[in-house]
């Protein structure tokens, strides 16, 4: 027969395991906070990662870098120009340019621009809150189109440059077939 | 109780307790419960076997022959649950019942009336279960891991298998808080927790594991619950919620689980191996420190079950090489067995070879293991027959062969009569032979891109499929002979001697009369 001090014992321990088992059965719920902080956190859950422009966002006004607009086609028959060859901006300062396109053919085509950057690493320090990169534009024949490109290029630029040139080049679609939706 | 006070067939001992059925349903011992946990794995083991022969005659040949795309689901669905929560687990859970008191020189388990209520809670799981396969809508067909969207989507038969799954946990939660409370507060004087035989180690872990990870499971299932019914949006994507969470929860719980099924393997197949081998246990505190790595580890690799669930390259990596580690435990394990046999007196009774089946298959489905960890060979195979292959080469030829060896190891002590010692050889070659026909070929039907829980499949998989099905009613077959070597055995098999093993040097063997008395070692033993 069991005494009694070791009733006992064993039923401070079936409190314990108790105490123990419920803990663990609000850690299965403490889990879904915790996942959706960790995914915030990390940013693994955001599929979709705009650029946007931080309150903190800090103008470096000592210096001045020369942005260059360049724009191509590849085998479609488009004049495509930026409104504006070039600007002159403070890092850190979001700039606004334009640019156009007109189809000069008279049937209808649909074309993909995608960018190039110059210096390559200026990826790294620039951010796009619109530009139409990688969306399908379609143009009706002799269609003018104007399409905005907002941008910044931040402060941690490396002060050794001076020009950087942001490049774009148009690619027909074959057919009506969907371009790879996207906002950069 | 208002029941017959004890006759002359209760067991001719002094206590008194009631006869009849309402002796197993009031009883209070761990050896009857153990029975009836054995008794009852045993008949969910045949209930979720005959689900394998539905599927395995489904995929004997390509078309669809006898079960519908939707009940070929269900089939699926239920086999997993009903092995995994009904006939796997509770047979470890009968054999601790069993043996824990045994082995540490117990009276009883600690908390006598929960243990009851432990076990009955199981058949009124079991019921809720099957049942679930007449309810509108048949039974829960998502899968036995059960994810969203097709768990918060089906009908009455998911909310009967969540209740079921609520019941199961609460049972596995009791019992493993009395397995705890047993081997930490009720050893004999001078059994010192290093001087525990293993099986109990690994079952004292295993109970930690159970109380760590089964309420987690409670949570999930019920936010699945309230999903469903009271509005909330755990896993609804539309209602702000995740899927991937749910799996990465469901994980958390189900990967410790699996080292939930093996580590009492190991544990008996730890006392199988020394008794036939005639050498004490090579390297048992390393046995100790390796099922602890083993049990630490396996709280931190959930997420390889989700290579291809979309996670970021530093979580695929992590995840893998964790995994990998776990390789190292038990490869520690592996050679301390294979060393304990080594230049030892070997004979081969059915239990040793049993656990020696066990060793040789389990090893294959452990380097399968560390093939399915790689996350670029995972990305291919994930969902194909090459990780059914994988798994049941570690839950049949490893969970389940170390319960058969555990079974003939320690029927003697139980009944106090001795098996056929031909026929149990007979079940264990067959056994060997079928599951094998069974399953090495799924690893080549998988490897050619075979995808799991479809009832139809490619002409190109056709030969293989049918030479598994073969396997699979050879299998299935040869498990009857397991259940008449054991009835034989109880009924009318030779009278056992108190140590019919040489070689076993536990209490059990040792301390006790054969059978082991209805009241044992109500003075414990003294262990130096």
């Amino acid at each position: 027969m069991v005494n009694s001090t070791s009733s006992k014992a064993n039923v401070l321990m079936m409190k314990k395991l108790l105490i123990f088992t419920l803990i663990m059965f609000v850690f299965g719920f403490a889990l879904v906070p915790f996942y959706e902080k960790f995914c915030e956190l990390t940013g693994v859950n955001n599929l979709l990662k705009p650029d946007v422009l931080t309150k903190e966002n800090r103008v470096d006004e000592s210096r001045w870098v020369t942005v260059e607009f360049d724009a191509n086609t590849r085998g479609l028959p488009w004049q495509f120009r930026p409104l504006q060859s070039n600007a002159k901006i403070h890092p850190g300062k979001p700039v606004d340019v334009m640019y156009e396109i007109t189809n000069n053919s008279d049937r209808e085509i649909s074309g993909q621009a995608i960018p190039s950057y110059s210096p390559r690493n200026l990826e790294k320090y620039l951010k796009k809150f619109e530009c139409f990169c990688f969306t399908k534009q379609v143009l009706k024949p002799n269609e003018t189109r104007q399409m905005p490109v907002q941008f910044v290029i931040e402060p941690d630029l490396p002060v050794d440059i001076h020009t950087v040139t942001i490049s774009y080049t148009f690619f027909e679609l074959p057919g009506s077939s969907s371009a790879v939706k996207n906002d950069r | 109780m208002a029941a017959v006070h004890g006759d002359a067939h209760s067991h001719g001992h002094d206590d008194h307790h009631p006869s009849g059925i309402m002796r197993w349903i009031t009883t209070t011992n761990h050896k009857d419960i153990g029975t009836m946990y054995l008794w009852f794995s045993f008949a969910m083991f045949l209930v979720g076997g005959t689900l394998a022969m539905g599927i395995r005659a489904e995929l004997f040949q390509p078309g669809i022959q006898i079960l519908e795309p939707e009940l070929f689901n269900q089939f699926t669905t239920l086999h997993g649950l009903i092995m995994v929560f009904g006939a796997i687990m509770p047979a470890f859970v009968g054999f601790a019942n069993w043996q824990v008191p045994l082995m540490i020189g117990a009276p009883d388990m600690a908390f006598a009336r929960m243990n009851n209520w432990s076990f009955w809670l199981l058949p009124v799981a079991a019921t809720l279960l099957v049942s679930s396969f007449f309810v509108p809508g048949g039974a829960a067909a998502g899968g036995w891991t059960f994810y969203p969207p097709l768990s918060t989507q089906g009908g009455l038969g998911v909310d009967l298998m969540i209740f079921a799954v609520h019941i199961l946990g609460a049972s596995s939660i009791m019992g493993s808080i009395n397995i705890i409370t047993t081997i930490l507060n009720m050893r004999a004087p001078g059994m010192t927790l290093m001087k525990m035989p293993m099986f109990v180690w690994t079952w004292l872990i295993t109970a930690y594991l159970l109380v760590l990870v089964m309420p987690v499971l409670a949570g999930t299932v019920t936010m699945l619950l309230t999903d469903r019914h009271f509005g909330t949006s755990f896993f609804n994507a539309a209602g702000g919620g995740d899927p991937v969470m749910f799996q990465h929860i469901f994980w958390f719980f189900g990967h410790p689980e699996v080292y939930i099924m093996i580590l009492p393997s190991f544990g008996i197949v730890s006392e199988v191996i020394p008794t036939f081998s005639r050498k004490p246990l090579f390297g048992y505190s390393s046995m100790v420190y390796a099922t602890a790595s083993i049990a630490i580890l396996s709280c931190v690799v959930w997420a390889h079950h989700m290579f291809t669930a979309g996670m970021p390259t530093v979580g695929q990596l992590f995840f893998m090489y964790a995994t990998m580690l776990i390789a190292v435990p038990t490869g520690v394990k592996v050679f301390n067995w294979t060393a304990t046999m080594w230049r030892g007196s070997m004979t081969f009774e059915t239990p040793m070879l049993f656990a020696i089946g066990f060793i040789f298959l389990f090893v294959i489905g452990g380097f399968s293991g560390v093939i399915c960890a790689i996350v670029p060979i995972d990305i291919q195979v994930q969902d194909t027959y090459y990780v059914i292959a994988h798994f049941h080469y570690v839950l049949v030829s490893g969970s389940l062969f170390a319960l058969f060896a555990g079974a003939y190891y320690w029927i003697p002590k139980w009944t106090g009569r001795m098996y056929n010692e031909t026929l149990g050889k007979w079940h264990f070659w067959l056994s060997m032979f079928f599951f094998n026909l069974t399953f090495f070929v799924q690893h080549f039907l998988g490897l050619a891109g075979m995808p799991r829980r479809i009832p139809d499949y490619n002409l190109q998989f056709a030969d293989f499929n049918m030479v598994s099905s073969i396997g699979a009613f050879g299998f299935g077959l040869t498990q009857l002979l397991f259940l008449y070597v054991m009835i034989n055995c109880i009924r009318s098999g030779e009278k056992a001697p108190q140590k019919p093993w040489d070689g076993a040097t536990t209490l059990e063997w040792t301390h006790l009369p054969t059978p082991a008395p209805y009241h044992s070692f109500e003075k414990p033993p003294v262990v130096n």
